[in-house]
């Protein structure tokens, strides 16, 4: 069971990246569960300023940026 | 099984500098051919006359359109994929530990190339102050930022030359540098909400991800993809508009509304350009037929800058980290230091 946080208040750029998540979670063939981080405090915690970021099981993947299902979906095939 | 459904998703492509060749071929062959073509349909094709009204508005319609449009996709992208190297992350490293005149100024110049989307504006707040950056110097970088907006610049370069774009540049970082050095002075320290400054020192650790060249251009690609979809409506219409001003509206009658006799042009502009916060775009095409019609320059980078750095949803966002009298300090800053631009161009200008 993989764990992914997207991090971001949820505006249209989040939910992208939430999608992709999605899409990445088929395209690998993997369990995961999908979390939506909106706390501005534990995002700061995490040294992320630009939103939205992309968290796999407890490693930041990507920030200010919206990576393709084909990225998210490498990076959770990695492990 | 898993190996299959990746191959699946990935589109297959062209190599990367075959690719960008081909890109910037066409893009500068459709340069080339736009203005000649656009002149030969409305006055050949279409046989409308030379300085009739109506030849004149067709024209400058056709002309404007393909023209915005190629700048916005070529210098959007290019624009995109340097910005992409200056994160918000990597200028906060570079603020810490400087000095208030230093860090103001530094601030102010990373606004320019540092973009943040107003969602983002929170967690860019907290993460300044966090890292003991002073209030005044994270301020300079919330006023630059929006206010020297890419594509106002790559617009401004190609429709009025260089010198009226880099003119609209050093405004912006005027008014941010005095700005965020008013705020610091001001010790408005005790509007920030309390549980931001409990978070001081707590600042998570300084984080660096490498991107490949091709995450870099996909990004930049589609960055500028999306964002000229959702401006073309605004700059058809913006286009229209200025068009019929340039083919139809009386120079007397700008004059009368928006020119030098009337000194309250200026602050009546910058009334107008709040609403319109995020269609940058659309409203250049106006302002270049404005200033055609001798609107003066000072009213007209006053209009601009109002359009993008007075922004409500961002004040109303910033309330989760600020109290309003700080919103209100940082708001009337902006628009006193638009104000005080557009009449110093107004003077120096004439």
């Amino acid at each position: 069971m993989r764990t992914i946080e997207v991090l971001g208040p949820g505006c249209a750029n989040c939910k992208r990246v939430e999608a992709n998540a999605r899409e990445a979670v088929v395209m690998a063939g993997v369990e995961a569960q999908i979390v939506h981080v909106t706390d501005y405090r534990e995002i700061a915690a995490h040294g992320i300023l630009s939103t939205p970021g992309l968290i796999i099981d407890g490693v930041i993947r990507s920030y200010g940026r919206i990576p393709s299902a084909g990225d998210i979906a490498l990076w959770l095939t990695e492990s | 099984m898993t190996t299959l459904a990746l191959v699946r998703g990935r589109r297959p492509h062209l190599p990367l500098p075959l690719l960008l060749t081909v890109a910037v071929t066409a893009w500068l062959v459709a340069w080339l051919v736009e203005a000649p073509l656009a002149g030969w349909i409305s006055f050949d094709l279409l046989r409308l006359e030379h300085g009739s009204q109506l030849g004149e508005a067709v024209a400058f319609f056709l002309l404007d359109v393909p023209k915005v449009l190629l700048l916005l996709l070529g210098i959007v992208t290019v624009v995109t994929l340097i910005r992409g190297f200056f994160s918000p992350e990597r200028v906060r490293a570079a603020l810490v530990g400087r000095g208030l005149m230093a860090g103001t100024v530094t601030a102010a110049s990373f606004g320019i190339v540092t973009p943040f989307c107003s969602c983002s504006a929170v967690p860019l707040f907290i993460g300044f102050v966090e890292a003991g950056i002073p209030l005044g110097v994270t301020f300079a970088f919330l006023i630059s930022s929006p206010m020297v907006n890419e594509v106002a610049l790559v617009l401004l370069w190609g429709l009025f030359g260089p010198w009226i774009a880099l003119l609209y540049m050093a405004c912006g970082l005027v008014v941010a540098i005095v700005g965020g050095l008013v705020i610091g002075r001001l010790g408005l320290e005790r509007y920030v909400e309390d549980y931001v400054w409990a978070m001081q020192g707590t600042a998570g650790p300084s984080i660096e991800i490498k991107l490949t060249a091709e995450q870099r251009l996909g990004d930049a690609w589609r960055y500028t993809r999306d964002l000229v979809r959702k401006i073309t409506p605004y700059l058809l219409v913006g286009i229209g508009i200025g068009a019929l001003i340039h083919g139809y509206a009386p120079t007397e009658l700008v004059a009368a509304i928006g020119g030098r006799s009337n000194p309250l042009a200026v602050p009546i502009v910058v009334l107008i350009a709040i609403p319109l916060y995020s269609n940058a775009a659309g409203t250049i095409p106006i302002v270049q037929a404005l200033l055609g019609k001798g609107m003066p320059l000072g009213t007209t980078l006053a209009f601009m800058m109002s359009i993008t750095a007075i922004s409500l949803p961002e004040f109303i966002i910033l309330r989760r980290v600020i109290r309003w009298q700080l919103i209100a300090v940082f708001a009337t800053v902006v628009t006193v230091g638009i104000l005080g631009v557009g009449y110093l161009f107004n003077v120096l200008v004439s």
